[in-house]
């Protein structure tokens, strides 16, 4: 039995598309466009919050000018490239080799290795940020009871540093903990694309190759890495984006702060305290798109170094 | 209201006492974290809209909000706050004043600053008090006593006594990082004598180079390898409540060193200009029971170590009652009295940064041997570029 909806009620086709996609529109427009617009509209005026929307001013140029010049813009600017390298290639370098590992020695548990190491990327910021604060502790963090453990190795010793490491209160070890943190929360969600990429690899190609007597390494290098490489694509852009964006994991290692020295200070930590713990909308608004004009222009030169070649020559 | 911890529980304390002034109005107290707390109030502000009738902000943050012209000034009819003046404590008033002579909130607690020594150590060093208090350079060399009897460190960090330093000597009128003319202050003597002496103290190796509420800072604080904290009296609450109870009558309290000052933190209660003037007169009448109810005032302190700001509770008898944390020390008379002398600095929009950039500052001379004056002066462009924005 099927029941009938009234004629009032029923939606003409003309109109059903609209319909449909409504909601998508309207959550678009409230929670991606309008902010986008607001923040460039910011950008270009002064503004003092406790005063309320009225007490904006348009300023022209400045905030982008103060941008430009302003030391801890750049110093951010430096950081977060040093942290998008430092975690960013690292993630791919492993993930590739892991995820063909994983793809040829486990089929009963594959799902289970998997869910492994997928699961820091679904893990919630707080419970990390007690986590590794914990391990980084200089005096009673596991990560300095495991070197100071190693140093008793004799052939180890001279690597080991002699005292305990101020992970979090020195400059230079703040970086590599956060890298450290990025990439332990991301390369399971790239060995997680790359199988996805390797399950579509015809097996008759290896079974070709086999029979011809190429080598694992050598059907790794000519059918694996050309085969996953649109995935490739796909995977380091989603790194160079979120790379240039990194805000979670520095903000919870460093306290908000950007560490000592603003040593862990990103560029997405830097205008968030701008706006929110400094007060100057505007400067942050300014230095949200000149960072937005240098994702773009990383992921551009992303799309030139992974996109397909032209075989025909 | 809207508040964040502590200050909270106050309020929602306070709720019975006020159902007996209006029996038909109902207080919802919304908590947040505390930097939530002010970015949700800033938000507020900022759009006008989910505004509280009552909006607690914590001092560090009152610069930035009583910039704007978003907050009721107090000192205009209906509420004339001046009238209430001199029943506050002077510099908590002064505090909330700015230099037009608005006020922008009322005072509810205060942070008087203490020493707080281990007295063990102290003895085990074959010291006093009063060597530690004399003045800075005894504490440097108590300091090295202590380390060499106990191997304890005399502070968790080098920079805990900038932050008292620089607060000492400051002229009326003047901010701690900007004069009345926002011109920033940071080549001056306060910052040069802070720097020298943190150095001092780092190169000697008697601070544990913790940062305050880190593990380590805690661990420090539990198993006697810190010697001296320099905070407010509230501290106590924490360290006998959670951070350390196991060393329970191992410490004192005392006045900071060589007669300084202090203040750390301290609660305002405002009102939103944006609100009806009905709600206005109600939130007014529940900031007057939070603020300048005597019994309000000492229920707050006895349950969340919330300093009074009502001078005439100072007498109460609570005040002489034995802490047993300290040893049964009567430190809260030495608190009050810290509490009286206290004068307020004038709070700038810019003080989060220049904070920042002091303790930036303050981290290449210790760490990177960069010289005081150098790293003073490129701490002072820095603000210089920033005043005005």
């Amino acid at each position: 039995m099927s029941m009938k909806i009234p004629k009032s009620l029923r939606i003409s086709p003309a109109w059903a598309p609209y319909v449909l996609l409504s909601p998508f529109v309207t959550l678009f427009f409230i929670f991606g466009l309008f902010p986008l617009g607001f923040s460039l509209y910011l950008a270009f005026h002064s503004w003092e919050p406790a005063s309320g929307l009225a007490s904006m001013s348009f300023v022209g140029l400045r905030n982008f000018e103060f941008a430009l010049r302003d030391p801890w813009f750049w110093k951010s600017m430096g950081n977060t490239t040093w942290l998008a390298l430092a975690a960013g290639v690292p993630q791919h370098l492993i993930a590739i080799p892991l995820a063909v590992f994983i793809q040829a020695g486990f089929k009963r548990f594959r799902n289970i290795v998997v869910g492994v190491y997928f699961m820091p990327y679904i893990t919630s910021t707080v419970a990390i940020a007690i986590l590794f604060s914990s391990l980084f502790s200089t005096d009673y963090g596991l990560i300095n009871q495991a070197l100071h453990g190693l140093s008793h190795i004799p052939v180890l010793r001279f690597l080991v540093p002699v005292g305990p490491i101020d992970w979090l209160g020195r400059p230079q070890y703040v970086k590599p903990a956060i890298a450290v943190i990025v990439f332990w929360r991301y390369v399971g969600f790239n060995v997680v694309l790359y199988l996805a990429a390797l399950q579509t690899i015809p097996k008759d190609l290896y079974e070709a190759a086999t029979m011809d007597g190429a080598s694992s390494l050598q059907q790794f290098w000519n059918i694996t890495l050309p085969s996953i490489r649109p995935m490739m694509y796909f995977a380091v852009t989603l790194s160079v984006i979120g790379g240039l964006q990194l805000f979670d994991e520095a903000f919870i290692l460093t306290g908000g702060h950007g560490g000592p020295d603003q040593a862990g200070l990103t560029t997405a930590l830097y205008l968030y305290r701008e706006a929110f713990d400094f007060d100057d909308f505007g400067g942050a608004s300014a230095m949200s798109w000149v960072l937005f004009a240098f994702v773009a222009l990383l992921t551009w030169l992303t799309n030139i170094a992974f996109r397909p070649r032209n075989r025909s020559a | 209201m809207a508040a964040y911890p502590s200050v909270d529980a106050i309020a929602r304390a306070a709720i019975p006492a006020w159902k007996r002034i209006h029996p038909d109005l109902n207080i919802e107290v919304i908590s947040r974290q505390i930097t939530d707390h002010h970015t949700a109030m800033m938000t507020a502000l900022a759009t006008e809209s989910y505004l509280p009738d009552v909006m607690a902000i914590e001092v560090s943050y009152l610069g930035r909000f009583s910039r704007g012209g978003g907050l009721e000034n107090l000192a205009q009819p209906p509420f004339s706050i001046e009238a209430f003046k001199p029943e506050f404590v002077p510099y908590a008033f002064d505090q909330a004043t700015t230099k037009t002579d608005s006020v922008v909130a009322a005072p509810s607690d205060v942070g008087p600053g203490t020493l707080l020594y281990r007295h063990d150590i102290l003895q085990e060093a074959g010291s006093t008090i009063e060597d530690l208090q004399n003045s800075w350079e005894n504490f440097v060399a108590v300091g090295i006593k202590i380390k060499r009897a106990s191997g304890a460190y005399l502070v968790a960090n080098a920079s805990d006594v900038v932050n008292i330093l620089i607060r000492t000597g400051v002229r009326s009128n003047q901010g701690l990082y900007f004069d009345e003319n926002d011109q920033p202050l940071i080549t001056t003597s306060r910052f040069v004598e802070g720097f020298t002496l943190a150095a001092q103290i780092r190169k000697a190796s008697l601070d544990a180079q913790v940062r305050t509420w880190s593990t380590d800072w805690a661990q420090g604080i539990r198993n006697g390898k810190i010697a001296t904290l320099m905070s407010g009296a509230w501290l106590v609450g924490h360290m006998s409540n959670w951070l350390a109870p196991q060393t329970r009558g191992l410490w004192r309290a005392a006045q900071l060193p060589q007669k300084t000052w202090a203040a750390y933190g301290g609660s305002f209660l405002a009102l939103p200009k944006n609100i009806t003037a009905s709600k206005k007169r109600y939130a007014w009448d529940f900031v007057k029971l939070l603020s300048l109810n005597a019994t309000r005032q000492l229920a707050a302190f006895k349950s969340e170590d919330a300093f009074p700001v009502l001078v005439n509770t100072y007498h109460a008898p609570f005040f002489d009652e034995p802490i047993p944390f300290l040893g049964g020390q009567r430190a809260r008379r030495l608190w009050r009295e810290a509490a009286l002398n206290i004068r307020a600095v004038q709070v700038h929009s810019q003080d989060a940064f220049a904070a920042e950039v002091v303790n930036t500052a303050l981290f290449k001379v210790l760490h990177e041997g960069k010289s005081i004056k150098a790293s003073l002066a490129q701490a002072q462009r820095l603000l210089e570029r920033r005043v005005g924005r």
